[in-house]
Formats: structure tokens, sequence, C-alpha cells
């Protein structure tokens, strides 16, 4: 192994030039993958967040006491779905309502027992939302239902094609990168088809042959991920200032990229790893048929 | 040992390169293969080398049946031969040594048999001063004799070179046949494929002509003819 290692390392300091462009094509590679990613991850972060913010109310029968209102607490938990379920009493409602309104002296006179008690219910899934809906609207007590199921329908739509097109960018970024790296690294490989074809012609295996690549491809690999996640880094955290001091994106809130951190290097190395590898692989696959 | 019997080779494009080859090399036998360009010659080096396969007809390199070798055993096969080139093909980034020793290391030797096997070839060829050379510190005569130690670097049964002289001046040339010859006589078969008529004369070894890919005279002692 270490003449393999040893080898490979050479190959890099003796093909310097070649070396640095796969780097460059690697962190180039990686760095669109990984701003495409970082996007999808942040805008499912954000439908996350509003779809948690997306709740509905369940209004219970006026002629109930606030203790036997309460007391449906537990059979809407235990409805499939149902994350959270708030009890919010007319008194409590009729504040709100009047907060809302900012006092307005009209209200002055308006007593708790025009309104109803009221439970406030988060779910797990939005795209359950409609058959959570119904199976709370049939407990006895719940007398109404106010939920916006449209709008949850809208979330599951935008964050499902939102979280397809991330996939199939990604996808689509990863075979164009061992594509570019591959031919990259054949380039190199080409100067050295006749090494390869010495070697060969003395009896040297494929495998012999092919190890010192691998090691090549997985050193330029990993170099270009660790790079590509430091610049990734610095980029993000650019944006990210520029989004959070913009006053007119406020409604915005973005992942802090030491959240992300441990994932994200993992996930580059072993991206950089297999385009490294794959491409070295690829290109003197057809170098050995001598 | 070199067998072809009834071999005959058709290229893709439709070239009809070796119709009905009959050859046999024993071990330990010197043979030239001589032939204008375009006869057949490196058909013949490509099949004992195991770079093509024969269209027909049987073909055995030492003990080796290459009409059904597998793949993984054709580095094995090739590591009974060593092979000369004309232009040397020796790795420009690598030392003298570093070029010896890698043929070792192909094989799995350890770093001391390397070392011990490496002193000796450089020996042989009389470069024990230029190991630290690199290819292009050399000339074109120290190059091939540098090509010829690699090939003899696994203790290979056979030498086949291909036209190893067609790069060096006649003295050049005379002191590579003298050391192909030297190397013959510790043992190796040496087979050497070549165009000089007069080094070929003088030699007075088999002589194996080819013309359009049919063998036209196989004699001992044998002479480089014009007409050849």
């Amino acid at each position: 192994m270490g003449y393999y290692l040893g080898e490979g390392l050479r190959s890099i300091k003796n093909h310097a030039m070649m070396s640095f462009s796969a780097v460059c094509m690697i962190v180039g590679c990686l760095l669109i993958m990984g701003t495409f990613t970082l996007l999808a991850v942040n805008l499912e972060h954000m439908l996350g967040r509003l779809e948690a913010e997306n709740e509905f109310l369940a209004y219970i029968d006026e002629t109930y006491t606030t203790d036997q209102a309460k007391a449906l607490e537990s059979q809407v938990l235990a409805v499939e779905n149902v994350s959270s379920a708030e009890f919010v009493t007319r008194e409590q409602a009729l504040e709100q309502y009047r907060q809302d309104r900012q006092d307005n002296e009209l209200l002055s006179e308006l007593p708790a027992s025009a309104l109803r008690d009221r439970f406030r219910i988060r779910v797990h899934e939005i795209g359950q939302m409609e058959d959570t809906v119904a199976r709370v609207r049939a407990i006895d007590g719940v007398v109404n239902i106010s939920a916006q199921v449209e709008v949850a329908q809208g979330f599951v739509l935008v964050r499902n094609i939102a979280g397809g097109v991330a996939l199939v960018l990604v996808a689509v970024l990863l075979l164009v990168s061992i594509f570019i790296i591959s031919n990259t690294v054949r380039l190199a490989t080409f100067y050295r088809k006749e090494e390869i074809a010495i070697m060969k012609m003395c009896g040297a295996t494929n495998a012999f042959v092919r190890w010192p690549f691998v090691v090549e491809g997985a050193v330029l690999g990993l170099n270009g991920s660790l790079l590509a996640f430091f610049l990734q880094w610095g980029i993000y955290q650019f944006v990210c200032s520029a989004v959070i001091q913009s006053n007119g994106l406020s409604l915005l809130t973005v992942i802090p990229y030491a959240d992300m951190a441990r994932q994200l290097l993992l996930t580059f190395l072993g991206t950089g790893f297999v385009i490294g590898v794959g491409g070295s692989l690829l290109a003197i696959r057809k170098f050995l048929q001598v | 040992m070199v067998r072809l019997i009834d071999v005959e080779m058709k290229y893709g494009n439709g070239t009809e390169a070796l119709k009905g080859v009959n050859l046999r090399i024993d071990d330990g036998e010197f043979v030239f293969l001589v032939g204008a360009s375009g006869s057949g010659k490196s058909t013949i080096l490509k099949l004992i080398t195991a770079e093509i396969a024969p269209t027909k007809g049987r073909l055995m390199v030492n003990g080796y049946n290459l009409n059904n070798i597998r793949p993984r055993q054709v580095p094995h096969m090739r590591r009974t031969l060593g092979v000369v080139f004309q232009d040397f093909r020796l790795i420009e980034k690598k030392t003298v040594k570093e070029n010896l020793a890698f043929v070792m290391r192909a094989v799995g030797a350890s770093k001391r048999e390397t070392r011990r096997r490496l002193d000796y070839m450089l020996g042989l060829v009389e470069l024990t001063d230029k190991g630290d050379c690199y290819p292009y510190q050399l000339s074109g005569g120290e190059q091939q004799r540098v090509a010829i130690a690699r090939a003899l670097m696994n203790n290979p049964s056979m030498i086949v070179a291909d036209e190893p002289t067609g790069n060096l001046d006649p003295d050049r040339s005379k002191e590579i046949m003298t050391l192909l010859s030297r190397i013959n006589d510790m043992g190796t078969t040496v087979l050497v494929v070549t165009h000089e008529k007069k080094l070929v004369d003088s030699m007075n070894k088999r002589v194996v002509a080819i013309r359009d890919g049919v063998i036209i005279s196989d004699e001992m002692g044998g002479y480089y003819n014009e007409k050849d």
C-alpha cells in the first residue's frame, strides 16, 4: 500500500497542473451542488417552520362547561397526526380577540359567552391535514372547525416541487461532475498511457496499474472537497449576512452553517471521494486494455 | 519456447497480415526475424506478447496456450518475456533505477530482492554509475541498455526485441547486439526483429525471413538477403 500511496502522491506532484485543474473542477462542481443543496435545505426549513405554524381551531359545544370542554383534550390528542392541542377558554379567546382589534371600544361590552371554548391544534404532517380535521370534527362535543386546508395543500405542493427539483438538480450535477472529472483525469492519463502500456507489457496486473490512480483520484477528490467546504462556508456566511441585513427579506430565516457543518463536511468528503476515485477509474479503464 | 502453428491473422480492416505461419523457437535460441515493412513481423511480436489474438491457428508461448488464455493470466505470461522497443520506452519521470525497479514491484518482489537484482542488472549493462540519471540525461545507446536491463529484471526466459537498434548509430547497434548475444549465452532465448542487414549478417545466427505474411526462409547462420 505504501508503494501505491507513494506513486499516487508523486504522480500528483509530477502532473501538478493537471492535478490543479482536477481539484478546481471538483471544487467548482461541489460548490454548485452544495449551493443548490443548501438552498433546498433552507427552503425546506422555512417551509417546515411555516408548516409548523399552520394550525386549525376546533370549537367546542357552547353548552359544555369549561371543565367538560377541557376534558376533550385527551380525545383530540389521540387523533392520529395531532402533534399538540392547546385548550383556549372562551375568556382567553375574547381577550385575544380584543387585543387583535386594538381594544376597540365597541367590543368592551361583548360577553365571553358569545364565543366558544376551543382547541388550537397543530399537526405532524401537514399533507394529512384534511383527514385530521375530519377525525377531530367527528369527536362528540366538537361543533365546528376553522382550518386553512387549501393553504396546507399549497405548502405541501411547494415543498414537493422544491424537494423534487433539488433532488434532480443534485443528481444531474453529480453525474456532470463525474463526467467532467473523468475527462480531466483522462486528459491527465492520456499523457501517461505510454507509461501504462509499458507497465502492462512488463507484466503488471490491472490492479497494480490502477491503484496509484485510485490513490491520486482519492487525494484530489478529498482535497477538492475540503477546499470546497471552506469556500462554501465563506459564501454562505456572506449571503446569510446579506439576507439578515436586508429589511425587505426579514421574513426569511436561514440555518447557521455551523449547524450543518459536520453533515455537510461528510457529504462533501464522500462526494469528493466518489467523484475523484470514480473519475480516475473511468479514465484509465480504456488504457488498461493493452 | 514459442510455437506458431498455421497461424493466420486478419485485421478488422480486412488486411491479411499472416497467412498460415508456422514457426518454432526453442529455449536458448537466438533468432532474427527479418522482412520489409508490412511483411507481418510486428504482427508476430504482437501475437507473442498477447496484444492481439490470432484469427486462426495455434499459438504457444513459454508454456501458455494463447488461444484460450484468460485475461488474468496475461500478466503472468508477459513476465516470462522481456520486451525491448525501438524507441526504448523508458518512463521519463523516473530515474534509471526507478525504471528498473518498478518492473519488479509490479510482480510483488520485495525491496531487498529488487535492490539486489538492480545492482546486478546495472552491472550487466555497464551502467552502474548512471542509476540516478533520468532517461533524457543518457545517450541513445545507454537508454537502450537500460531498456534491455528492464526487460531482464524479472529474469524472463525470452527477450523479444522490436528493432532495438533502429534509433542507434552502427557502433552503438553493434554494442547492443553484442549485449543481446551475451544474454543469449547466459541461457535466455532472444528474438530480434530488425532491418539492419549488415548487423544480421555479421551475427551468424538463425534468420527467419517473412514476406507478405508468409515465412519464405528459415536458416541457421542465414543471411538477410536483398530479395527478402
